[in-house]
């Protein structure tokens, strides 16, 4: 295989946009102190807007361009101070946010509680067809900017008042004691006024508070963002810019950076990572994730439901041999599941190694009679639905079928269904027209064991896709929310997580890696707990 | 499969046939056929039919006795792959995923450990079908609604080909992705319905320009003469003369269709499991294409043997159908 | 001659408002696009009613067809779902897409004429077999088959091209994009050129022209070409319309972001606005190019003439 070459050349090229960079000297010798390198992006699905973004590739954008009250340590994922000086509370209820000095947008506009009010406000408002609304969802005065029916009684979440220039209170309408740390979430993210009174040239180039500013944005093809001289943050860009170029499909881009057309790919294919060793030697990181991949069921089918039903689930999940699949397939960038949540909690903040026991471990003789005792395989078969069009879903799908099969002796049991496109698979999921299992994933909006448990298996909750529910859960989360000290409100979610346990909920597949490799330029390259690189610490030479 | 699998044989065809070349809206365009110019294919000047003359020719052609052994091989392991196979093709064994060849297991295994081999063989059954049933489909509806236009002429032509023309205005690839993403059975019926809607302008087309020319011809005319009915003309006549460029121009499609597939099966809007065809696992092992080569080589190779098969064979019956080319 | 392109315009009015119907019901069967705006969660209901208002989705399928038609004679062809105008995606996708085209149709013009009227002049010799035999492997192999595996082997393997192209997408890039895009086509140009030279060969024109003693080259350009070419003009005539609309795997392959791009994202996101829009301008290029075709065949045909 041939060795990887240097993407300058390449990165210059796509830096045309920019006026100047490192590409005519020596290395590093760039206007910004740095020069630009490119990575692989996907095109956003939404506009740009931080309350209207919800998937990874927008979120890239975001995390680079802003900074909000709270982020999240890339090591640890512990909530730390950015904007906000100190956040503080008595009640669990009411919150007292107070910012730190001299924070700027990059046009100068200062960053104060006005900019994260008036922009909270704006996320939450019905009439603005934010996404990531119900972000905002535990501020009082949320059932009235956002009536889930009807118009919009009120502009403002009751909830928020300026106290002064750099003082806010928020007011939740329920006790949730950790809602400083869902703050680092890019929903919260402050806002200047340049979006509200030209919001259509804001959209073009958005401008924020983070260490780097769009320099241009062509949708579709690529975005060149350049370090911002003047960020008066911590956490200042260490190279001159990022040019981040779309890719349709993730093969293509490894094949750019093994031809040093490219310096940075984020997700590194499944097919691809039998090679890496070789073609990258040590270019390639594969760190925890909080995302994870599971099996949901559909509890409005009542072959799914029925007394009895547990023993299936449970019975599946054993016939599940996670550890093969995850390394045939995908050469362990995924580790096998032992729990509902994630490695990069860490213990204190929820993660247990092993809660699922037995349930998790592949036993075929076992899953066989597991399954026959709960009454069998509703109609003898069954499908796993995914949706074909993004990710390598097909391949693990088929494992773990072909896994199902040969522990249950018999070749047809399982078969998997894909899905044409990803918007048809959220509609049957919607419509509830799922008649077997199907695949669920879920990457953390915030590093907290609540928001593995509340979204996913809470009644009626969001992302409550096979819409399972359960009392004692239901109880448990509340006690848990409310619980004011966290070691006892983390126990607490535990316990909730011993009920979809026990029930099998959903069948935990794995915890998802993230996975990048890079180009020889660079180095001190990362990812975050969200799988995100970071960007801002990575140097080119 | 090519990108735009139906345009290109309709021309192609069109110009073997001698006279029945298609030109588009021709229903504006005059065409004065000087007396020595290209006549169609007219056997009545012959004592023995223009089929029994082409059935001579291709007895005798190799490449027709090549393609022909090739298909109905083809069609024998469609109907018996257990006859050259002993294994199941659903019996997988993650442990041996991309593993190459063995004792055994003559193509290796593929990204889910099932042996190549035995889902090669298999696969024909599917991707024969689909080619068989779409080349069915559009051969007759095609020929059907081409014919009538051409027989009929006048308005009927002008609203027959106006709607061809829409159908031929979407591309193929294109139609697919859209009709195809909300398919939920797992059979073949909608993958070929798809073709039969976006295929059958182009055989209305040579069927139509078909029928036109023949219409034209003097034992049309003296039948006409004589008093004989329009079914009579049709059927006796029209019909028989008619129907040779169709014959040609399907049997190459038939070869694009079953490529199509696997372009459909690459855009994750093909066939769906537990179907087993080359399109499906050619997808599946295009990005093992570094690793396990083999996995993708022997369902191309099997493949493109079909298409070059059924490509030749259309080729074979053109050239023995078309008395220019003797 | 006048009269004739006017009656052929009119014509592709009918044409034009079906093949839009067609491709409107088509993505309007693919069902509810707001559901997958909102990643793996349920969106929440006021706000999934507003997006559809605001998209026209709560409406009935004509009148959102009559609206959307209505709009796109004013040159306002929707805005897609993340919030660009779908005129904006248009203008940077089709000079890409358009490059490709040209670069895809040269190689046809160029390569395959010339070895179709190569092995056309030489039927049975072995140039001619082995270039018959090429034309059918090139059109048996999937074109996503050989694109990856010109990819791998040029762009990675030997490290001749950058395996995916930039998103300034210059000519040079273009080349080997555009010769996969036109390879199965390139095929059938070339027999088709083949045999149509091989028959036109032995009509009486060329038998007078070689006899009135002129040049060979002057017979095989003036004489023989000019007549062998109309089916070729056809075929390369259709496929305009093809190439651009039908380079959706091509252009995943090698990371273009041209039409075939945007359709693509169009469908999986179940874009209306930028399927309808995109198709409808190829659906334009499709019915012009047919009328260029067409006219085409009264200067390469002096037999035919319009009425």
């Amino acid at each position: 295989m041939r060795r990887i070459a240097p993407a300058r050349g390449a990165a210059c090229a796509l830096a045309m946009g920019l006026a100047a960079t490192g590409c005519g000297g020596g290395p590093g010798s760039g206007a910004y102190g740095g020069a630009v390198f490119s990575a692989s992006w996907t095109d956003p699905q939404n506009p740009l807007e931080p309350a209207n973004t919800n998937e990874v590739q927008g979120g890239k954008v975001l995390d680079m361009v802003f900074r909000g009250l709270k982020r999240y340590n890339a090591k640890t994922g512990r909530a730390e101070n950015m904007v906000a000086e100190s956040i503080e509370t008595r009640d669990s209820r009411n919150f007292t946010i107070r910012l730190k000095p001299g924070w700027t947008f990059s046009n100068g506009e200062e960053v104060t509680a006005r900019s994260f009010v008036d922009a909270w406000n704006y996320g939450a408002s019905l009439r603005n067809n934010q996404k990531n609304a119900y972000f905002f969802g535990y501020i009082d005065g949320f059932d009235k900017i956002h009536p889930s029916s009807g118009r919009q009684s009120a502009d403002t979440l009751s909830g928020l008042r300026v106290i002064d220039a750099r003082t806010f209170t928020v007011r939740l309408n329920q006790t949730f004691s950790s809602f400083p740390a869902t703050l680092g979430y890019n929903a919260f993210v402050p806002l200047p006024r340049a979006f509200f009174t030209d919001h259509a040239a804001w959209l073009k180039r958005p401008v924020g508070n983070g260490p780097y500013t769009i320099g241009s944005y062509t949708r579709g093809a690529q975005m060149s963002l350049k370090k911002w001289d003047g960020y008066p943050g911590p956490d200042r860009a260490r190279n001159g810019g990022v040019m981040l170029v779309v890719y349709t499909d993730y093969n293509t881009a490894y094949t750019d950076l093994m031809s040093g057309n490219l310096d940075l790919v984020d997700d590194v294919p499944a097919a691809q990572l039998k090679n890496v060793r070789t073609d990258l030697e040590d270019r390639y990181i594969n760190t925890p994730a909080g995302i994870i991949q599971t099996l949901a069921f559909p509890y409005y089918d009542k072959a799914w439901n029925r007394p009895g039903a547990e023993k299936v689930r449970t019975g599946l999940s054993m016939a599940i041999d996670r550890r093969q699949i995850t390394d045939k397939i995908f050469r362990q960038t995924r580790t096998p599941a032992t729990d509902w949540t994630s490695p990069v909690l860490g213990t204190a903040g929820g993660y247990r190694a092993g809660l699922c026991g037995s349930a998790c471990d592949y036993d075929p003789a076992r899953a066989k009679r597991l399954i026959e005792e709960g009454g069998g395989l509703p109609g003898g078969r069954f499908t796993i639905s995914y949706n074909a069009d993004s990710g390598s879903h097909k391949e693990w799908v088929d494992a773990v079928c072909n896994s199902i099969n040969n522990a249950l002796g018999d070749s047809k049991a399982c078969v998997g269904n894909p899905v044409g496109t990803f918007a048809d698979f959220r509609n049957r999921i919607g419509q509830h027209k799922m008649n077997g299992p199907f695949r669920a994933g879920w990457q953390m909006d915030y590093p907290l064991i609540q928001n593995f448990l509340q979204p996913l298996y809470y009644t009626d909750a969001s992302s409550n896709d096979g819409k399972w529910s359960n009392g004692t859960f239901d109880r448990l989360v509340d006690r848990a929310n409310a619980q004011t000290d966290p070691p006892k409100a983390v126990a607490t979610f535990q316990k909730a997580e011993e009920v979809v346990r026990d029930n099998m909920a959903a069948i935990p597949l794995w915890y998802q890696n993230g996975s990048a490799g890079y180009s020889q330029r660079l180095s001190d390259v990362a990812l975050n707990p969200f799988s995100v690189p970071v960007y801002n610490e990575i140097k080119v030479s | 499969m090519p990108e735009q699998p139906y345009e290109p044989e309709r021309a192609i065809a069109g110009t073997g046939m001698g006279g029945t070349m298609d030109l588009g809206a021709s229903e504006a365009v005059t065409l004065d056929r000087t007396p020595g110019g290209p006549a169609g294919p007219g056997p009545a000047d012959r004592p023995r039919s223009l089929w029994s003359d082409a059935w001579r020719d291709l007895r005798r052609n190799p490449v027709f006795l090549v393609s022909g052994l090739i298909i109905v091989f083809l069609v024998f392991i469609s109907l018996w792959p257990s006859a050259i196979t002993s294994g199941s093709p659903f019996t997988c064994d993650l442990a041996k995923a991309q593993d190459g060849a063995q004792p055994g297991h003559p193509f290796g295994y593929d990204g889910q450990g099932c042996d190549v081999y035995t889902r090669t063989v298999y696969g024909a059954r599917t991707s024969v079908t689909v080619g068989l049933c779409a080349t069915l489909g559009v051969a007759l509806t095609g020929s059907v609604l081409g014919g009538l236009a051409g027989w009929f002429g006048g308005p009927w032509d002008s609203v027959l080909s106006r709607i061809t023309d829409v159908f031929f205005a979407i591309p193929v690839v294109l139609g697919g992705l859209v009709l195809l993403s909300v398919v939920t059975t797992n059979t073949v019926w909608p993958v070929v319905g798809f073709m039969v809607l976006l295929g059958w302008p182009q055989i209305s087309r040579i069927a139509r320009g078909s029928v036109i020319t023949v219409k034209q011809n003097d034992y049309v005319q003296a039948a006409r003469a004589l008093g004989a009915s329009d079914a009579r003309i049709l059927l006796r006549h029209i019909a028989p003369n008619a129907v040779a460029p169709v014959i040609v121009v399907a049997t190459i499609a038939l070869g694009t269709y079953i490529s199509l597939e696997a372009t459909l099966s690459y855009l994750g809007v093909g066939l769906k499991p537990p179907s087993i065809s080359w399109g499906i696992d050619i997808s599946a092992a295009s990005p093992y294409l570094r690793n396990a080569p083999h996995a993708l080589l022997w369902p191309s190779g099997a493949l493109a043997v079909t298409v070059l098969a059924f490509i030749m064979l259309g080729d074979a019956v053109r050239d023995a159908l078309d008395p220019k080319l003797r | 001659m006048g009269r004739y392109v006017l009656r052929r315009l009119l014509q592709m009015v009918p044409v034009f408002i079906g093949s839009t119907l067609l491709i409107f019901l088509m993505v309007n069967v693919m069902g509810d696009p707001v559901a997958g705006l909102c990643g793996e969660r349920q969106c929440d209901p006021a706000t999934a009613a507003q997006l559809r208002r605001e998209f026209g989705l709560d409406r009935p399928l004509w009148q959102q067809y009559l609206t959307y038609m209505g709009n796109v004679f004013t040159g306002d062809f929707g805005t897609a779902f993340n919030g660009q105008p779908v005129t904006e995606l248009m203008a940077t996708a089709f000079p890409v897409t358009i490059r490709l085209t040209v670069v895809a149709i040269l190689f046809e013009i160029v390569v395959g004429i010339t070895l179709g009227v190569l092995t056309g002049l030489r039927r049975g010799r072995p140039v001619d077999t082995a270039v018959l035999l090429l034309t059918l492997v090139v059109i048996s192999v999937p074109t996503f088959v050989s694109g990856l595996v010109l990819q791998l082997l040029l762009g990675v393997q030997w490290g001749w091209i950058r395996p995916s192209v930039s998103p300034a997408a210059g000519f040079g890039e273009l080349l080997v994009p555009g010769l996969v895009l036109a390879s199965v086509s390139l095929a059938y140009v070339t027999r088709l050129t083949r045999t149509s030279i091989a028959e036109n060969k032995r009509s009486d024109y060329v038998r007078t022209a070689v006899a009135k003693g002129l040049p060979r080259h002057r017979v095989i350009t003036r004489h023989l070409l000019r007549n062998s070419l109309i089916p070729v003009v056809t075929f390369i005539g259709f496929d305009i319309g093809a190439l651009m609309g039908g380079a959706i795997v091509t252009e995943r392959i090698f990371n273009i972001h041209g039409v075939g791009y945007q359709l693509y994202q169009g469908i999986l996101r179940q874009n209306t606005q930028t399927v309808v829009g995109f198709v409808t301008v190829l659906v334009l290029v499709f019915l012009v190019a047919n009328l260029l075709v067409d006219l085409l065949y009264a200067v390469l045909d002096p037999r035919i003439r319009y009425a």
